[in-house]
């Protein structure tokens, strides 16, 4: 099961599709003005995510090379819409609240690029927990995004309103919501800010991973290292 | 003999000039101060405090961004202050001053500072977060106060067809932005500007003249009961709003403007036929900032068409 897990992993967070690959960015912009609308879309897509892989896996070897896109599509859209009759039936605010998003994950990149560059060549098993890991780094992203954007424009977490907001006509201090995050700039806005914070993150744990490696390299001599560091790692000031 | 020739072996630049970006920024900041005063004058002290507080707050961003990330420090350039300056000019006075702060805070941070700092800005900041706040807080920014009372702005009554005084608009004593109301104090500090040699007519002068023309002709088709080229009903729009802030110390601006010659004559008749049709058109009454900051994204495009051909090439084919 170490490839189950290992899979899980490369999905949440070493190939976060909101954040690294940068796939669905439709959903990802237009649905996440609030964080259980993040969570809905990103669950409905996992769902879907994970029954295409599966299918898809399944009949890797009977769909033929020169079609395989019309009948992904195929697969994909049927389990679409069998998500979509549920939401309506089931939670119908949300299903009002993503509206044409739904119908639409039909065409999510994520969906078809996981059919295509994994289900399509991998066994049944590491395909579904593809799906899972990269279903769920979508849920987080989405989530993420929305909560920031619902915090800052509206005062809200989960609907639950958390600052308390100011009434202009009676005086009372309280906070004043910043529109514009819940608004289209304010997507592109957090997800910029959120995608760099990452980057940040796993550009401070990839220096401490190299500092390890570069003293255990060292063991051969130091003195030998000093004279070739400047040359293996630019320092970005050099010049010709 | 000859071993007495001092002879000095340098690579370009030979011709130096002693205009630096801090003196044309310390210029174009006394340049505004009538303006400024005026405002204060006019509004009264919630107006000083606005502008305190998006100057300060734009240079304390500034200062604190480029010491968190080992830049070197230029707020000394002044081009925060102007940055500043201009975005408590383009403030209703009776807007909370946190406002401004956060508006100063947004434009140097996200607009300025992180697509590369001074001449890297792909849009005017001041600007950019003029609309930032404009689309946040609509009702607090669009809510003008005139001597304790909230009425519409000049601007606001020529669109629904009534009459304005054109003359306190000329002085500007009338609602609007701090920095906006009075002509003269602008052109004031636009002479003082053009004098030094800082800007020139060319961008300014197309965008009065192209949105002049326009509303000359169009003016009518808005509204049947004025004329063709109506002087009165052109010198109000001239008067009124944003129009002359932003001609002459927004669109000027050096980084979000074409330096080819011929590119600023397109940038400023583009200019002048958006807000013109904004203004007509649009959904609100005043639509000077939107028509820079859209012009200011066409700036790389205008300047590659624009690209004068270099002396030699060309010619016939």
């Amino acid at each position: 099961m170490n490839g189950c897990t290992e899979r899980v992993y490369n999905g949440l967070i070493k190939e976060n599709p909101t954040f690294v690959l940068m796939l669905g960015m439709c959903p990802t912009l237009a649905v996440t003005t609030s964080a259980i609308n993040g969570v809905g879309m990103g669950l409905s897509t996992t769902v879907v995510l994970v029954l295409s892989n599966m299918l898809i896996s399944m009949l890797r070897k009977i769909i033929p090379d020169s079609v395989r896109m019309p009948a992904f599509i195929v697969v994909v859209a049927s389990f679409v819409t069998i998500v979509q009759f549920l939401l309506e039936g089931f939670v119908p605010s949300l299903y009002a609240s993503l509206g044409l998003y739904i119908p639409l994950i039909v065409v999510n990149c994520i969906i078809l690029g996981r059919a295509e560059s994994y289900a399509s060549k991998n066994p049944v098993v590491l395909s579904i927990f593809d799906g899972i890991g990269m279903g769920l780094g979508f849920t987080v992203g989405l989530t993420a995004i929305g909560l920031v954007r619902e915090l800052i424009g509206s005062g809200k977490v989960f609907g639950f309103q958390l600052l308390p907001l100011a009434d202009v006509a009676s005086g009372q201090a309280g906070y004043v919501p910043v529109t514009i995050f819940i608004l289209a700039p304010g997507a592109f806005l957090v997800l910029a800010g959120l995608t760099a914070l990452q980057n940040k993150v796993k550009l401070n744990a990839a220096k401490k991973g190299k500092k390890v490696t570069e003293a255990a390299g060292c063991g051969e001599g130091c003195a030998s290292c000093g004279g070739c560091s400047g040359k293996v790692f630019p320092t970005g000031n050099e010049k010709e | 003999m000859l071993s007495d020739i001092k002879l000095k072996m340098s690579s370009s630049p030979h011709i130096r000039s002693k205009t630096t970006s801090a003196n044309i920024m310390l210029m174009v900041t006394i340049a505004l101060l009538p303006a400024a005063a005026f405002g204060v004058y006019n509004f009264k002290l919630p107006a000083l405090i606005m502008l305190i507080s998006t100057t300060v707050s734009a240079v304390l961003t500034e200062y604190i961004y480029q010491k968190l990330m080992h830049k070197k420090i230029t707020v000394n350039d002044f081009s925060a202050v102007v940055t500043g300056l201009l975005l408590g000019l383009n403030m209703p006075a009776s807007a909370p001053w946190w406002m401004g702060a956060l508006g100063s805070v947004f434009g140097i941070l996200v607009v300025k500072q992180l697509f590369g700092g001074l001449g890297q800005n792909f849009m005017n900041p001041a600007l950019g977060a003029r609309c930032f706040l404009l689309i946040s807080f609509t009702g607090q920014m669009t809510n003008f106060i005139y001597d304790g009372v909230s009425g519409p702005t000049p601007l606001a009554l020529l669109k629904s067809g009534e009459s304005v005084d054109t003359m306190s608009m000329l002085i500007g004593t009338i609602p609007g932005t701090i920095g906006e109301t009075s002509v003269f104090a602008i052109i004031i500090g636009a002479i003082f500007l053009i004098l030094m040699g800082v800007i020139d007519l060319r961008i300014p002068g197309t965008y009065i003249a192209v949105f002049a023309v326009f509303v000359g002709i169009f003016g009518h088709f808005q509204n049947p009961d004025i004329g063709f080229f109506d002087p009165q009903y052109i010198t109000a729009h001239l008067c009124g709003g944003g129009i002359m802030l932003g001609a002459w110390f927004m669109a000027t601006d050096y980084v979000t403007s074409p330096i080819t010659k011929t590119g600023q004559l397109v940038y400023g008749a583009l200019l002048g036929i958006l807000t013109g049709l904004f203004r007509l058109f649009g959904g609100s009454a005043e639509g000077v900032s939107y028509a820079i900051i859209i012009s200011n994204l066409l700036v790389p495009l205008i300047e590659r068409v624009t690209l004068p051909k270099p002396f030699g090439k060309g010619g016939e084919k």
